[in-house]
């Protein structure tokens, strides 16, 4: 139950941010978290062109029978990819508690350098302790 | 527009944690304090500096100012004009300034202050050239910062400032440079 994973992806598609959430998700190969975000990334930005209908987001949400991700994107081209299972549900206010703490403790960390991976260790905390309350 | 209005009070309310503004004024006076002595009374290098320490503010306060409120994005230039004025000194400086002067093309505008909180208690020094500083100069690097973030690369430029000439209004002029098309994140466009 609950988020499973974020990842954060600044503009470029490069990932700055990737954290496992509970103890369900197998560790992966950390160049594996790189190439996912890269190619949801490219998967994100096709579906903005194929899409039938002008001025499309582009892939929001994907449904799998194990697991869910969503993708939200601020204007400013920062992506949250959050998995989660099937059942969850308030993703909006998942999401933009997570761009808040973004807001919060990353970029108004002095020493964040734009662009690069989060290292931030408030950031890290706020965010743990925020998911481990959503049900 | 009046909804942009709200947004900005709506978060100013209830979504930010205030200061004692006067810890803010002192703070930001013996910052400019400091870098005058710094350049040595070379009120351009001051100006340049402001801007660029705005600058690298803004572009950090606008993920704030998008997680705070869910603004859409502005369809045009006379919207983003409304956002900066209504929503972004509103929820940052509880400041509204008033947006007048619109050029024949929507693509400058200028933001005049009733208010500052910055300037609140400077007199400048009283050194020949002292009205060449830009005293809030800080204001208009955040509004660039902030602009270039969601891909609207401006100038932003103080044309007058009460606190050199009490007779005169505190207006920031900014003009739109242009939209930065290639910059648009794709499902952004």
């Amino acid at each position: 139950m609950g988020v499973k994973s974020i990842y954060i992806l600044n503009k470029a598609g490069g990932l700055i941010f990737q954290r496992d959430f509970g103890d369900s998700l197998s560790k992966l190969d950390s160049n594996d978290y790189l190439v996912i975000a890269g190619t949801l990334h490219s998967v994100h930005a096709i579906t903005t062109r194929i899409s039938p209908v002008a001025g499309s987001s582009g892939l929001t949400v994907m449904e799998t029978p194990s697991f869910s991700l969503h993708i939200f994107q601020s204007q400013t081209g920062i992506k949250f990819m959050i998995l989660t299972d099937r059942q969850q549900y308030g993703i909006d206010s998942i999401a933009s508690r997570i761009h808040h703490l973004y807001s919060d403790y990353v970029m108004k960390n002095p020493f964040y350098t734009l662009e690069m991976p989060i290292r931030c260790e408030k950031f890290d905390r706020y965010l743990g302790a925020y998911i481990s309350t959503v049900a | 527009m009046s909804k942009v209005r709200s947004v900005g009070e709506e978060v100013w309310k209830h979504k930010t944690d205030k200061i004692n503004s006067e810890l803010l004024t002192l703070t930001y006076g013996s910052i400019v304090a400091q870098l005058v002595a710094d350049f040595d009374h070379d009120y351009a290098k001051v100006n340049k500096q402001l801007d660029k320490m705005g600058y690298n503010i803004g572009l950090r306060l606008i993920e704030e100012l998008l997680a705070k409120t869910g603004l859409p994005r502005c369809q045009n230039f006379r919207d983003t004009a409304e956002a900066v004025a209504k929503v972004g000194f509103k929820m940052f400086m509880n400041i509204t300034p008033t947006i007048s002067n619109w050029s024949v093309d929507s693509k400058q505008f200028s933001l005049v202050f009733t208010e500052n909180p910055l300037a609140e208690f400077v007199e400048l020094p009283d050194k020949p050239n002292a009205r060449d500083l830009w005293y809030s100069n800080i204001y208009a690097g955040v509004i660039r910062g902030a602009l270039e973030m969601v891909q609207l690369q401006v100038e932003a430029e103080f044309v007058s400032d009460a606190v050199q000439d009490p007779s005169l209004p505190t207006e920031i002029r900014v003009r739109l440079v242009k939209v930065l098309e290639d910059e648009i994140p794709p499902g952004e466009d």
